[in-house]
C-alpha cells in the first residue's frame, strides 16, 4: 500500500517534465553514477573473492624468511617449493604426512559418493515417478532434514558410535556423510527427473522394456548430466566437512582427513610455519576447486533437449 | 516389472488423465498396476528413508532424551532410552557462567551475518545483472569463497589478519597509519566483528545465485514502462525490483539465519570461541570433548532447537498472511 502511494506522486511528476532536454536530470546524473559504480564494484568483489586465494597460493612458493621480512609483497621475489615437500612427505620422513590426509578423504569421499548416488537415484525415481502411499510426507522429510543443523546431531551420533564401538572407523564417518547429503541428493535428482518427458519412458514401455528396465536404459542415461554434478556436490561435501571428523577422527592421526589434518597443523604440538600451512591449504582447494569448475559447466549443459524430435 | 503389467502402464498414464475415472473392463488390471507401482516405490525409496531415520531423526529423539538424564562419557554404558530423568542439565545450562552472553553473541552473529551475506549477495547480484564480457568467468570467480573449504579459508584468514606477519597488517600500517598491529581475531573489541565479517564473505555467494536466477527471471517490461515513465535508476529498484526480489530475499534470509545461528566450524576455526565470540554451538563442543558431559551438551544442543523454533515459528506467524498473498 505504501509503495503504491509514494510511488504515483513521482511518476506523475516525471510526465510533466520528462527528462530528455534536460541537461542534469536525475535520471542521467544517476544513470552516469551507477554505470560506474557497478564497475568499481565488480571490480572490488572481484579482489575479496580472487585476492585471497592468490595470496594462498603466493605464499606457500615463497621461502619462509622472505615472506617473515616482507608480508605485504604481491609477487614472489624467489620461488621455493619446500613447504609442499615438508608438508607431503610421511612423518616418519620429518614430513606432515599430508598425503595420507589426503588418501584418507578420497576414500571417505568417494565412499559417500557411492553410497548416496546408489540411494538416491532409485529414491529419486520412485518419488518422482511413482505414486506409493507416503510420496509426499518423504519429501516434506527430506526437505526437513536439508534444513536440519548437523550440531545437534553431533551428541547423540558421537555417543551411539563410542557405545558400539566403531567412533574413529570410517565406515561411521561415511554413514554420517551419507545421512547428510542423500536427502538433498534425492531432493535435486527428482527436480531433473522432472524435466525428463514422460514420453521418452512411455515409448520405451511400449517397446516392451520393463520398469527397471526403462529406468535403466532411458530415465538413468538421460539424468547423467545431474547425476555427475550430484556426485561431485557430495563430494565437496565430504572432502570439506568438518565437525564430525574432528569428533569421530582426531584421536587417530592415520585416520585424519584433509580437513581436519589441516585444523591440527595449528594446534599447540604441531606449530607448522606459515608457508606449509599455506601449502597445505592449496593442497586442500585444488580439488574443490577442479571439481567446481567441471560441476559448473556440467550443470549448465542440458541433455534433454531435442530428444523427443521425430 | 513384468511384461504383462505394461499395456496396463501405457493405458493407464496418457490414456485416462482423470486417475480416479478409470475405463470400464480395465479397472481390475490398472488396480494391479498401481499396486505394483506402489509397491516398486516404496521399495526403491525405503533405503533412504531407513538411514535417514536411522541416523537422522533417531538421534534427535535420543538427545532430546540424553539431555534430562545424568551421563557422562566416563559412565556412558548406562546410557539408554530408560534412566533417571531430571531438569538437572538444563538448570546447570542456564547457570553455567557466560550462559546469556553466549546466547547474546550467538544473536548477534547469526543476525548481522545473515544481514552482511544477503546484502552482499544482493550488490553483487545488482551488478552482474546485465550482460558484459567475460561475465561467465566473475560469476564463477564469485562463488569460490562459498566452495573452497572452510578449514582452509579459515587458516587464510588467520595468516591475512595475522598481528606480527599478517598482510592486512602490514599494509594498514604502511597505507594508514595504523600506530599498531590490529589483533583482529584476538582482541575482544574486534574479534565478533571479524567472524561477521568473514561468516559475510564465506556465505555471499549463496545469496547471490539465487538473487541472480531471479533476477534474470524477471520480466523486464515492467522496468521498461517505468524507464519510459521517467523514473530513474535508484527509483526503479526501489519500486520495481526490490518488491520484486523480497519474497526471494526473505527465504534467503531464513534459511541462512538457521545455519548462520547453529554454525560451529566457522568460529572454532577461527577463534575457538575466544576473545567474545563464543556461540553455542561451540559451547556444545566444549561441554561434549572438553568436559565429557554428554547430558549437559545435550542440553545446551537442544536449548538451540528450542531458541531456534520459537524464532522461526514468530517469523512465520508475522509473515503467515504476506506468504498467502504471494501464492
Amino acid at each position: 500500500m505504501t509503495v503504491l502511494s509514494e510511488s504515483i506522486p513521482s511518476t506523475t511528476e516525471h510526465h510533466a517534465h520528462p527528462p530528455r532536454g534536460h541537461g542534469f536530470s536525475r535520471d542521467r546524473l544517476e544513470t552516469g553514477f551507477f554505470t560506474i559504480a557497478r564497475r568499481v564494484v565488480i571490480v572490488l568483489l572481484l579482489i575479496i573473492t580472487v585476492f585471497p586465494f592468490y595470496y594462498m597460493f603466493l605464499l606457500s612458493i615463497r621461502p619462509l624468511g622472505d615472506v617473515l621480512r616482507n608480508p605485504g609483497a604481491l609477487w614472489p621475489a624467489e620461488f621455493d617449493i619446500g613447504p609442499y615437500v615438508e608438508i607431503l612427505l610421511p612423518v616418519t620422513d620429518g614430513g606432515q604426512g599430508f598425503g595420507s590426509f589426503m588418501l584418507n578423504s578420497l576414500i571417505l569421499a568417494g565412499g559417500t559418493v557411492a553410497a548416496t548416488l546408489l540411494l538416491a537415484i532409485p529414491g529419486s525415481y520412485a518419488v518422482s515417478r511413482l505414486r506409493f502411499f507416503g510420496r509426499r510426507q518423504v519429501s516434506v522429510l527430506f526437505l526437513a532434514v536439508y534444513l536440519f543443523p548437523s550440531i545437534l546431531l553431533a551428541v547423540p551420533l558421537f555417543v551411539f558410535f563410542t557405545r558400539i564401538g566403531l567412533r574413529g572407523s570410517l565406515i561411521a564417518v561415511i554413514i554420517v556423510y551419507i545421512s547428510q547429503t542423500v536427502a538433498v541428493s534425492v531432493y535435486m535428482l527428482r527436480n531433473y527427473f522432472e524435466t525428463i518427458p514422460v514420453s521418452l519412458e512411455e515409448s520405451a514401455a511400449l517397446d516392451g522394456c520393463s520398469r527397471l528396465g526403462t529406468m535403466w536404459r532411458i530415465s538413468l542415461p538421460l539424468a547423467m548430466p545431474a547425476i555427475v554434478s550430484n556426485g561431485l556436490w557430495v563430494f565437496m561435501v565430504a572432502w570439506n566437512e568438518f565437525l564430525f571428523a574432528l569428533l569421530f577422527l582426531v584421536e587417530d592421526r592415520d585416520r585424519w582427513t584433509v580437513s581436519l589434518g589441516l585444523s591440527q597443523l595449528t594446534t599447540g604440538s604441531l606449530d607448522v610455519p606459515t608457508t606449509v600451512l599455506m601449502a597445505a591449504c592449496v593442497l586442500t582447494t585444488i580439488p574443490i576447486i577442479l571439481v567446481f569448475f567441471v560441476s559448473e559447466r556440467l550443470l549448465t549443459e542440458g541433455l534433454t533437449s531435442g530428444a523427443e524430435k521425430g | 516389472m513384468t511384461m504383462s503389467e505394461l499395456p496396463g502402464a501405457v493405458g493407464a498414464a496418457p490414456g485416462s488423465p482423470p486417475p480416479g475415472v478409470p475405463r470400464k473392463g480395465t479397472r481390475p488390471r490398472v488396480g494391479a498396476m498401481r499396486r505394483s507401482e506402489a509397491r516398486t516405490g516404496i521399495a526403491l525409496i525405503s533405503p533412504t528413508v531407513v538411514i535417514v531415520l536411522v541416523v537422522v531423526i533417531a538421534p534427535l529423539l535420543w538427545s532430546f532424551s540424553l539431555a534430562f538424564q545424568r551421563i557422562r562419557l566416563i559412565n556412558l554404558r548406562d546410557a539408554g532410552i530408560i534412566g533417571e530423568y531430571s531438569f538437572d542439565n538444563i538448570i546447570a545450562v542456564v547457570n553455567y557462567p557466560g550462559f546469556l552472553e553466549v546466547v547474546l553473541t550467538t544473536l548477534t552473529y547469526s543476525v548481522l551475518g545473515t544481514a552482511g551475506s544477503v546484502t552482499l549477495g544482493l550488490i553483487a547480484a545488482l551488478a552482474l545483472r546485465r550482460t558484459f564480457r567475460g561475465r561467465g568467468l566473475v560469476r564463477t570467480f564469485m562463488l569460490l569463497p562459498y566452495v573452497a573449504p572452510m578449514v582452509a579459508v579459515a587458516m587464510l584468514w588467520r595468516t591475512l589478519l595475522d598481528p606480527q606477519f599478517g598482510f592486512i597488517n602490514h599494509w594498514g600500517q604502511e597505507l594508514f597509519g595504523w600506530d599498531d598491529p590490529i589483533g583482529f581475531l584476538s582482541n575482544s573489541s574486534t574479534a565478533l566483528a571479524t567472524v561477521i565479517v568473514f561468516e559475510a564473505w564465506r556465505q555471499f555467494p549463496f545469496a547471490f545465485i539465487f538473487l541472480l536466477a531471479r533476477l534474470q527471471a524477471m520480466p523486464g517490461e515492467l522496468e521498461e514502462a517505468a524507464r519510459v515513465d521517467g523514473a530513474t535508476v535508484s527509483q526503479r529498484f526501489r519500486h520495481i525490483i526490490l518488491p520484486q526480489l523480497l519474497p526471494t530475499i526473505a527465504v534467503l534470509a531464513v534459511l541462512r539465519f538457521i545455519w548462520t545461528f547453529t554454525s560451529f566450524d566457522e568460529i572454532y576455526l577461527l577463534t575457538r570461541g575466544g576473545a567474545g565470540t563464543e556461540v553455542i554451538s561451540v559451547r556444545v563442543f566444549d561441554f561434549l570433548t572438553g568436559r565429557g558431559d554428554i547430558g549437559l551438551a545435550s542440553a545446551q544442543a537442544m536449548m538451540i532447537a528450542v531458541i531456534l523454533v520459537v524464532l522461526v515459528g514468530i517469523y512465520f506467524k508475522f509473515t503467515a498472511k504476506r506468504q498467502q498473498d504471494f501464492q
